[in-house]
């Protein structure tokens, strides 16, 4: 028997996905029988009084939640979001009711050891409830109280091998996608990397100094699992400077039906004979491909990097050899300003692990310190670029300004020249001006 | 020239007591205003030595984080833990 009813919550139980009220009421039977035996820290009953709590606010039609506070572990500015329910006596098991982002595995890998002791963890300590994954990627701890948060804390730090996240005007948990752990677009180690500037940047990460949050995302080819150009205000994409890699044989293969394109996906229904001039090369975003007499070519200097072809014809087109990154700067999501993609700073910078990853590094640090010095409070990178200009990041970044970093010529010539980069600089003899022009 | 920590301290410190009666947490920046001449992470250092000794804590909103006197301003006291 439910401790609250829930008769508004138990109607978006009738829709076709699969219901988060579902899984907290699996939860709340869970717990109430709790046949591991488990010597719950926090209320058993704690997911009940959650749904109740729910409940009333779509009767309401207002939040009964208090976010903020002064909860977290000692020396730490984030990875805890204090949570606190305006009705306590009503709902007691979610008084205090805390969340904690937790560092996920890199590239999201777990071994099913990890997930049972984060599991038992978060049963004995907390709610029980999950969230896998919040949208910056942390694993999402749902509820504990504050008496628990240092227990928590040394048993992820010392057992489990991983961190809290990050929250707050911080840098946040870095994400990362598979990279060349299994994908074969991906054109740099793109965990390597995540991994180095996550225990580089340790103190970021934990000790709140920026205006706002900052996130770094990795993303290994233009194909973006992570989204990092929509999601981030530091974007890594894997690209390549040479040729996209063509077999020709294998491009017959897709042609004659002997391979199955897009590597056999989107296999459910018949959708006929594969034609590559309609399926690909009219699909081309920057026309850039032909095939005549049954070869096909591509001008590289136009590619765009879209990757369409790339993925429709896995066996017979790959990503080129000399292989690198794009860094995109100040997407973000529409909090004070409207949403925005990643801006092109660098068109092309090797990752190298060999030097420490420095270059990549030594940009980031030029921005951190622009926007610490110029941001304003709770701006992202995002509106300070736009309130102050690209070039202001440009220099800062310590990067060449480059054509590329132009979206549309003419349309915003943003890039003003100083005197000492023009030849002469700004002095002119007017006399001799005015020979040539008249006033 | 490096801020001496004490001095820093004090001065921060200090700013948070004159400014007691209005409001009890303040944005980072609000302190990199006091040392003008030194870097932000400089004024980082001394508030994390400040944080680390007990004297100040963070204030986080979940997306905004803030620091204060350990102590101080209504939400300690409305907690009733931490």
């Amino acid at each position: 028997m439910a401790k609250h009813k829930t008769p508004l919550l138990d109607q978006l139980e009738s829709g076709p996905w699969p219901s988060f009220v579902s899984d907290i009421k699996l939860e709340c039977e869970n717990r109430a029988k709790n046949e591991k035996g488990v010597e719950f820290q926090i209320p058993a009953d704690c997911p009940e009084d959650l749904l109740g709590v729910l409940e009333l606010s779509y009767v309401d039609g207002e939040t009964h939640w208090k976010h903020g506070g002064i909860v977290g572990v000692f020396g730490y500015g984030g990875g805890v979001i204090g949570r606190y329910c305006d009705q306590p006596e009503m709902f007691p098991g979610v008084a205090h009711f805390h969340t904690i982002r937790v560092n996920q595995p890199s590239g999201k890998y777990y071994t099913t050891e990890f997930l049972r002791q984060l599991c038992d963890l978060w049963e004995f300590r907390g709610s029980g409830l999950t969230n896998m994954h919040g949208a910056t990627g942390d694993i999402v701890f749902i509820g504990t109280t504050t008496p628990q948060l240092e227990e928590i804390f040394f048993e992820l730090t010392h057992n489990l091998n991983t961190d809290l996240g990050g929250s707050g005007s911080n840098l946040r948990t870095p994400a990362t996608c598979l990279g060349m752990s299994r994908c074969e677009y991906a054109c740099y180690d793109t965990q390597a990397l995540c991994f180095n500037l996550t225990n580089e940047y340790q103190d970021e990460l934990h000790r709140p100094a920026f205006p706002y949050k900052f996130k770094f995302k990795f993303d290994g080819c233009p194909n973006g699992c992570v989204a990092s150009i929509a999601r981030s205000d530091f974007s890594v994409i894997g690209t390549w400077r040479d040729e996209i890699r063509i077999d020709q044989e294998a491009v017959a293969g897709y042609v004659g039906g002997e391979l199955a394109p897009n590597a056999g996906a989107h296999a459910g229904r018949d959708w006929g004979k594969f034609d590559i001039q309609k399926e690909v090369i009219d699909l081309c975003p920057s026309e850039c491909m032909c095939y005549e007499d049954g070869k096909l070519s591509i001008n590289d200097k136009e590619c765009v990097r879209c990757m369409h072809c790339i993925n429709t014809m896995p066996r017979a087109l790959r990503i080129g050899n000399d292989r690198g990154a794009s860094i995109f700067v100040g997407a973000k999501a529409p909090i004070l300003d409207g949403a925005q993609m990643g801006s092109l700073l660098v068109p092309f910078v090797k990752v190298d692990a060999g030097n420490d990853y420095q270059e990549i590094k030594d940009i980031v640090e030029g921005i951190w310190d622009l926007w610490m010095e110029e941001g304003k409070n709770r701006e992202r990178l995002g509106e300070t670029m736009k309130r102050m200009g690209f070039q202001k990041i440009i220099e800062a970044a310590g990067v060449p300004f480059d054509v590329r970093q132009v979206q549309e010529p003419r349309t915003n010539p943003y890039i003003f020249w100083k005197a000492e980069d023009v030849e002469g600089g700004w002095d002119r003899d007017i006399v001799e001006y005015r020979k040539r022009h008249q006033q | 020239m490096p801020l001496d920590l004490e001095t820093a301290k004090k001065e921060i410190v200090d700013f948070c007591h004159s400014k007691s009666k209005s409001k009890s947490k303040f944005y980072f920046n609000d302190f990199t205003k006091l040392f003008p001449d030194a870097k932000a992470r400089e004024v980082k250092k001394v508030l994390t030595a400040l944080v680390n000794e007990g004297v100040m804590i963070f204030w986080s909103s979940g997306s905004t984080t803030m620091y204060g006197l350990a102590g101080e301003g209504k939400q300690t006291a409305g907690e009733g833990e931490g």
